[in-house]
């Protein structure tokens, strides 16, 4: 595995811009810039068995995705890693499909344990399930990922608060630092000054990864976060990312938030991703 | 008269923390969460008899409701507890996405509903939250009359798997169910047989409907007064059954007359065997400070106001 998980990135982009370009809907570009972590954290370290899927999760990490709008990352990943027949990426976002705009259990899609899209509502369930495993006694880390610009929801900070408070140390949550929203840069529309600090202040152990599309980078700060878990504090790890990473044009702007490609700009963008594991037949 | 006497006046949120107890006792799996109202909720035996169950969130309803929904995660089976207004209309969104949306069997446990939540005025007494949690998909709501029944219904939600929202109140009220009657979820009680008219009920106007019962027997009226504790699923069994019979329904209940018991049963009741129907609710206004029986008389939801709506309905 760890040979030949330098491969899966790129396979991972083909699926999301195949799959965000069958519909002409999604979000590709936060799904890009995320790549490397969602196959950081499933190809590499966590614990978890996808087949069968138990959606208890007793005896296993759990990874929540708060910002669902980027379920094109996610369920790419989730079936290169087993959890389903990688031919159903092909049905993401039709009718009558598992594979909903933004992830969802409603549908029973395995490796889904909660829906999410409204932003800001990760954190909390994740520390409900962390509390969970703690209660029981199960020693495994509930991860989480969260847009930078959904930090804006005050949710985040209540949970955040709670997390700090009660010393709730079997949880990682990781930020997605890519400056971008949808009306614009986070500068512009929301200033979020430091987030590290914002998060050390809530009693929260903090890790930066400087550049979250190294995919050994972001090996290494997942696992110092998990080295620090166990110790009193939440870890979060703050990690910059480039929005549409992995395809020149679409990356480092927030023009590719929720837009997908068209015919020319796919066969543009495919030209520089190999296609390393097959692509999801159409 | 009918047959119900009270046992003492008691709260209906009392009846919710001894149920609790109880099942904190009984069932490993039960949790419980609140946001800094563990006295009001009564929830203290819970607290001081299991602390690692105990979840105590601050003031943070949100975060409470989405803690909740991951606690399941673990098979676990958590109850929220604070006011209704803050169980339901401030973390609308969280419990349509993370509960009801996933499906969580999250108990979601709302005292100081209504009214008769008394003088701390409208900010807090919330008359549509019925309406609000009967909306969704998947949600089953309910609202208990007494302490007895509260604590029955407590007990009862957690063996239901799915999201629940058990909805009870503030002041001390008749006590007059029968002690450890178990409580069966959309099944609605029949409390006293008549042919002349169909009360419908639930909440603290059940002993309302039963005072005007009395009265109306006096003056030869013969009411069949039914609690409607669950309002979804709704009994459309009994509901039809007495409305054949009696051809004229009134509803009652501490809540805006728009979403909640009264249009539930008007639904039901015009799809499926229309006849004259009136409405004991409060008319699309806010509360406002006062005590509790003065509140439900200015609002027109005491027994007087039934039994004019009984008028009323058998005029039609």
């Amino acid at each position: 595995m760890n040979n030949s998980i330098e491969l899966i990135p790129s396979q991972v982009r083909r699926d999301i811009l195949r799959m965000v370009h069958a519909v002409q809907s999604g979000h590709p570009g936060g799904s890009m810039g995320c790549t490397e972590f969602f196959v950081a954290l499933y190809f590499k370290l966590l614990n978890h068995s996808p087949e069968p899927f138990n959606m208890d999760g007793k005896n296993e990490d759990l990874f929540f995705l708060s910002n669902g709008h980027i379920s094109p990352v996610f369920y790419s990943v989730l079936a290169r890693s087993g959890y389903f027949p990688v031919e159903e990426l092909n049905t993401f976002r039709k009718i009558d499909s598992r594979l909903q705009g933004h992830p969802t259990t409603h549908e029973g899609l395995p490796g889904i344990r909660v829906a999410s899209g409204s932003l800001g509502q990760g954190l909390s369930v994740a520390i409900g399930a962390a509390e969970a495993k703690r209660l029981s006694g199960d020693k495994n880390l509930v991860f989480t990922l969260h847009g930078d610009g959904e930090l804006q929801e005050g949710q985040v900070w209540e949970a955040a608060l709670y997390a700090g408070s009660k010393n709730i140390d079997n949880i990682i949550a990781t930020i997605d630092a890519n400056g971008q929203q949808i009306d614009g840069s986070t500068e512009e529309v929301m200033a979020m000054g430091d987030i590290g600090l914002k998060f050390e202040a809530f009693g929260w152990q903090v890790i930066q990864i400087i550049d979250g599309n190294d995919l050994s980078q972001v090996i290494d700060g997942l696992t110092s976060g998990i080295k620090h878990s166990g110790k009193g504090k939440p870890i979060c790890i703050v990690m910059k990312t480039e929005m549409g990473a992995g395809v020149d044009f679409m990356s480092g702007t927030h023009k590719w938030h929720g837009i997908a490609p068209n015919d020319e700009q796919l066969e543009n963008a495919l030209s520089q991703l190999p296609e390393t594991l097959g692509d999801y037949p159409l | 008269m009918h047959s119900y006497i009270n046992s003492g006046h008691k709260d209906t949120r009392s009846g919710f923390g001894s149920g609790l107890y109880h099942l904190g006792k009984i069932n490993p799996k039960v949790v419980a969460l609140c946001a800094d109202l563990t006295g009001s909720l009564k929830m203290n035996a819970f607290a001081d008899e299991f602390p690692e169950r105990f979840f105590q969130t601050g003031i943070a309803e949100a975060n409470m409701i989405g803690i909740a929904a991951g606690l399941t995660i673990g098979g676990r089976i958590p109850f929220t507890g604070t006011f209704a207004n803050f169980s339901t209309g401030r973390v609308y969104d969280q419990i349509r996405q993370s509960i009801a949306y996933s499906g969580k069997n999250v108990k979601i446990c709302a005292s100081h509903a209504g009214l008769t939540l008394g003088e701390d005025g409208a900010t807090h007494q919330i008359l549509e939250d019925i309406g609000l949690m009967k909306m969704l998909p998947g949600m089953t709501v309910i609202s208990t009359c007494d302490y007895n029944e509260t604590k029955a219904a407590t007990i009862a939600i957690s063996n239901h798997s799915g999201p629940v929202y058990l909805r009870f109140g503030r002041p001390k009220v008749p006590n007059f169910t029968a002690p450890e009657k178990p409580f069966l979820i959309g099944k609605a009680d029949i409390l006293t047989e008549g042919d002349d008219v169909t009360i419908i009920a639930n909440g603290h106007l059940v002993w309302e409907a039963l005072e005007a019962y009395n009265s109306l027997k006096e003056i030869g009226i013969k009411a069949e007064v039914i609690n409607f504790s669950t309002i979804k699923p709704l009994d459309i069994k009994t509901l039809l059954k007495s409305a054949k019979k009696t051809g004229r329904v009134v509803t009652a209940e501490e809540h805006q007359r728009n979403g909640g018991l009264g249009d539930s049963v008007s639904q039901a009741l015009s799809l499926n065997n229309p006849c004259p129907i009136e409405m004991v609710a409060v008319n699309d206004s806010f509360g406002e400070s006062g005590k509790p029986d003065q509140l439900l008389k200015k609002y027109g939801l005491d027994a007087k106001n039934i039994i004019s709506a009984v008028k009323r309905v058998l005029k039609r």
